[in-house]
């Protein structure tokens, strides 16, 4: 029947999860991971309560369909029982209060610093969108990247996302969730990286017709060699402008570009999330680039 | 020539040029037909200038049917779309109008007057009243509604659809990044369907209010009348938000106002805010009926009382309270702090609390009950366990920092129909089963039912549990392609052929109808085919026109059931002369400018506008000015109507 069927689907889905390397279950990172824990938490106590409920529904399904009772029964008038509608309230009661504390820790641990690497500085990200591109600014080493992104490993990541056109959402599975990105504020992503891993990053927010293709490359790399790739482009790559940076917006796809400098002088990112104008940006062009070349935390 | 230009659709394909075809083809057809059967004046006496709520409650029901078609192709073309990688059926932008379509239409044009159709129907009876409290404002309803669905889907053929989803965020829908007219088609159809919407909720709160028979006090109601209440309550708060973020995104669209841009101050944020503080609990003014309907079949086909009426009352009214204070978890990703997002969370997964108490009352309800395997049931059977998963998996999503993984992806594609299909849609296509009789005095046959019970079943499955793992994988929604190295494949096309499945469910479902109106018996039929317990199946089946020849009398919770096997009386007293409300070609005829209206806003045709919008208010001036106290059926009328019915109903 259809609820032994739902039974057996449930656990088909469990083998499957556990059987494949699903991205979300597989964290790079301690805020990705986090968010498995919670993943697999859920799934575990919410297929006890689908269990329970196709168990009790198999139960008087074989029990008291009409096929199977004595021809002279008739079913009684019942308004209800309070202990039994005690249990039903209180046990989900329960359910939601455990996970009402779980998602409380847990949004504080993914809204932080992650705890592992909480004693260095973070390195901030610039990270902005334009139709159908990413724009990465390390302020910290004064590059600029289109549509890859290299970092460190155990060093704690500080993105600051923001759009120059519809919302899009900022998203590398495997190192934590995603945050949008938006063309009136700044809104900031904790992340961090275990181990030296190549992955995909994209927009996950539907943002008009080149959407499907907004991804970009993320590999993480040891801090050295993170250092080492920031002198290469350094001695490389060419200066970004004005006017090359409003070429770059204009709507279409790149492939992965690398600058020295970023477009933060010139085209510094909205307000701060909180609302309140960020004093680097506020103040003259000049003070805000210079600024912008150190490591700085908005906290 | 460059007047007209802006009718073209900007990016038309082979299927649009068909689309156009069909529907002149029809509207062809149509024409001929009512010409040839000398239709014309039926169709217009008796249906467009109705105000009977079963006959209104009917046409939501076919316009909600037809939708479904419309809704259903756009589900196709999308999977078939996704089904193998690297695809190229459909291009991007074609892509993007499909699933916007896919998801107004569903949402608003087909659940909607499904449930508003149901509503109709069966609320004036269940509470034994003869016709709802504001019968013409109902007609009002009706064709508002009506004439917002046929604007919307104008826009597949002249002009250009919407392309920015269904919940249609701005800037992306601004003028910058939607420069073709469809979004215009978005904000004006949806707030002229929305008007209607929002007076349905108005009249059904005064119609349970205020016209219930005698005796049925608040705790006696019908659980889906209550679920009525409970929803129009919710309708009269919830669509004023709505309307105001309609307007303002009209405005910025139209009159190049800067509320949602993203230059001069416009905040893009603000509508998602207003959309969802809406969108939320329009999503519990549709399950709640749902929830309503089911709670109507499983007592019947259990033989017995539901359990923990109460309760089951007591957490309505906790849904409906608590569906305004959720909307956030919509968008956890927009930066708020940790603590906005976990009293977010919370009060989201309270709303699980009722939900289950629910679930276990109907399971109850069967317990030691005696369960027929009908069709009806067959559909609310289903829905317990699918249900819940779509409510747990609900539940991960509301825990805001895992949502921050599930948020845009296949993940909550997958949850949202795991609630919507098991909830809305196998409540309305088992309720239809369910009221069948009483619309049109015959049963729907049962074996075709119950293949396309099945078939919809398994289709359902196969289409979207494999979305709960591709969304883990990291398939974000409303991507038209994907390539083949991401492994989404094999799940995609295990999707597809499940949606394969539901269509050949739908196909069924009609053939079902054709089959039966052929060749389901007429004679003999019974007002009461299921054994059923409320007020409505106890006046005859098809309902006459005012409903009860006599008000029934009301003493207990299942007065009909109480009648059958207590002996208790309902319908005391004599015949008598009956009151009716008159029909009115006015609802219809301002309805059809509210369209030309919106037509012409959606162009930018402002004199046009300006001439319907002055049309509108000579209609509601025409309707200020008017006497009309409506009419009686006369005594001998009422006799006549009951002996040809076979004697009294039930008397």
């Amino acid at each position: 029947m259809k609820t032994t069927r739902s039974i057996f689907v449930c656990f088909i889905l469990s083998a499957f999860l556990t059987g494949c390397d699903l991205v979300v279950l597989d964290p790079k990172g301690p805020q990705a991971e986090t968010q498995a824990d919670v993943i697999w938490l859920s799934i575990g106590i919410m297929s006890v309560i689908v269990l329970v409920v196709c168990a009790i529904l198999v139960y008087v399904l074989v029990k008291y369909r009409d096929s199977k009772l004595p021809k002279d029964y008739e079913p009684p008038y019942i308004e209800g029982n309070h202990i039994v509608e005690t249990i039903i309230v209180a046990v989900p009661v329960l359910i939601v209060i455990f996970f009402s504390v779980v998602t409380i820790i847990t949004n504080n641990k993914v809204e932080a610093t992650p705890e592992k690497y909480k004693g260095q500085d973070p390195l901030i990200v610039y990270a902005s969108s334009s139709n159908w591109k990413w724009h990465f600014s390390y302020p910290e080493y004064n590059i600029e990247t289109v549509n890859y992104l290299y970092l460190p490993t155990k060093r704690p990541l500080e993105f600051k996302l923001y759009s120059y056109g519809p919302i899009t959402s900022f998203w590398i599975p495997q190192l934590g969730g995603q945050k949008y990105a938006m063309s009136d504020m700044v809104t900031t992503l904790h992340l961090a990286a275990d181990d030296v891993a190549a992955m995909e990053g994209r927009n996950a927010n539907f943002s008009g017709e080149g959407f499907a293709e907004n991804t970009f490359y993320v590999e993480t790399m040891k801090q050295v060699e993170f250092k080492k790739w920031v002198r290469d482009v350094k001695g490389r790559a060419a200066p970004i402008t004005e006017k090359t940076f409003n070429k770059l917006l204009k709507p279409g796809h790149l492939g992965q570009l690398t600058y020295t400098g970023t477009h933060l002088g010139f085209s510094p990112p909205p307000m701060e999330h909180s609302g309140q104008p960020n004093d680097e940006h506020m103040s003259d062009s000049d003070a805000k680039g210079k600024h912008l070349d150190h490591p700085h935390s908005h906290e | 020539m460059g007047y007209f230009s802006r009718f073209m659709v900007p990016h038309a394909s082979p299927a649009i040029y068909a689309s156009m075809v069909a529907i002149a083809v029809t509207m062809f057809l149509l024409v001929v037909g009512l010409t040839y059967f000398k239709k014309w004046i039926y169709l217009w006496s008796e249906w467009l200038t109705t105000v009977d709520h079963k006959r209104i409650g009917i046409m939501y029901l076919i316009s909600a049917l037809l939708m479904l078609f419309r809704g259903g192709v756009d589900a196709l073309m999308m999977r078939a779309q996704l089904a193998v990688p690297e695809n190229k059926l459909l291009a991007s932008q074609h892509y993007n109008e499909v699933f916007s379509a896919h998801g107004v239409i569903m949402i608003m044009f087909m659940a909607m007057p499904y449930i508003i159709g149901f509503m109709n129907f069966v609320v004036p009876l269940q509470i034994g009243a003869r016709d709802v409290a504001f019968p013409r404002l109902n007609a009002i309803s009706f064709w508002l509604f009506f004439m917002g669905a046929m604007l919307f889907n104008l826009s597949f053929v002249i002009g250009g659809s919407p392309d920015a989803g269904w919940s249609s965020y701005f800037p992306l829908a601004g003028n910058e990044f939607s420069p073709s007219v469809g979004t215009n088609f978005y904000m004006i159809s949806l707030q002229i369907a929305g008007i209607g919407t929002l007076m349905t909720g108005i009249n059904f709160m005064t119609t349970i209010l205020k016209m219930r028979a005698p005796g049925m006090t608040s705790m006696r109601m019908p659980m889906f009348t209550w679920s009525i209440f409970v929803t129009s309550v919710i309708i009269i708060f919830a669509f004023p938000v709505f309307t105001v973020a309609l307007l303002m995104g009209a405005l910025d669209r139209l009159a190049f106002t800067k509320f949602f841009t993203i230059t001069d101050g416009g905040m893009d944020m603000l509508w998602a805010n207003l959309f969802w503080v809406w969108g939320h609990p329009e999503v519990y003014i549709l399950i709640l009926p749902a929830f309503g309907l089911f709670s109507e079949i499983i007592p019947t086909f259990s033989k017995r009382n539901i359990y923990g009426y109460k309760s089951m009352v007591a957490s309505m009214i906790i849904i409906s309270l608590y569906s305004f204070m959720v909307w956030t978890h919509h968008f956890f990703t927009m930066g708020q702090q940790a603590y906005v997002n976990s009293i977010f969370s919370i009060t989201t997964m309270v709303i699980a609390i009722p939900t289950g108490i629910k679930i276990f009352n109907w399971l109850f309800t069967m317990w030691r009950g005696r369960i027929r395997f009908t069709v009806p049931m067959l559909y609310s059977l289903a829905f317990i366990p699918l249900f819940t998963i779509g409510g747990v998996t609900g539940v991960m999503l509301a825990m805001s920092a895992a949502d921050y993984q599930y948020h845009n992806t296949q993940f909550l594609v997958a949850h949202f129909h795991n609630v919507i299909i098991p909830g809305v849609v196998y409540a309305v296509l088992g309720a239809s089963t369910y009221y069948w009789p009483k619309m049109f005095g015959f049963t729907l046959n049962e074996r075709i039912g119950k293949m396309a019970f099945w078939v919809l079943n398994v289709g359902f499955c196969l289409a979207f549990f494999p979305m709960y793992i591709t969304g883990l994988d990291g398939q974000v929604r409303r991507m038209y392609t994907y390539s083949a190295d991401t492994g989404f494949g094999p799940w995609n096309f295990v999707s597809t052929i499940g949606s394969a499945l539901m269509a050949l469910s739908y196909v069924l479902i009609v053939y079902m109808i054709y089959y039966s109106i052929r060749h389901s018996p007429r004679e003999g039929a019974s007002s009461d085919p299921w054994d059923a317990r409320t007020l409505e199946w106890a006046t005859h089946s098809p309902v006459p026109e005012y409903n009860f020849a006599i008000i029934p009398e009301v003493n207990s919770r299942e007065p009909f059931w109480d009648a059958k096997y207590k002996g208790l009386s309902i319908f005391k007293g004599e015949y008598n002369k009956i009151h009716m409300p008159n029909n009115t070609g006015a609802p219809f005829i301002m309805s059809c400018l509210f369209f030309v209206f919106g037509f012409s806003l959606v162009f930018s045709m402002w004199y046009v506008a300006g001439a319907a919008l002055i049309g509108i208010f000579v209609c509601m001036a025409q309707r200020s000015f008017q006497i009309d106290h409506g009419h009686y059926i006369p005594l001998e009328g009422v006799k006549e109507t009951e002996a040809n019915y076979g004697g009294g109903s039930d008397k």
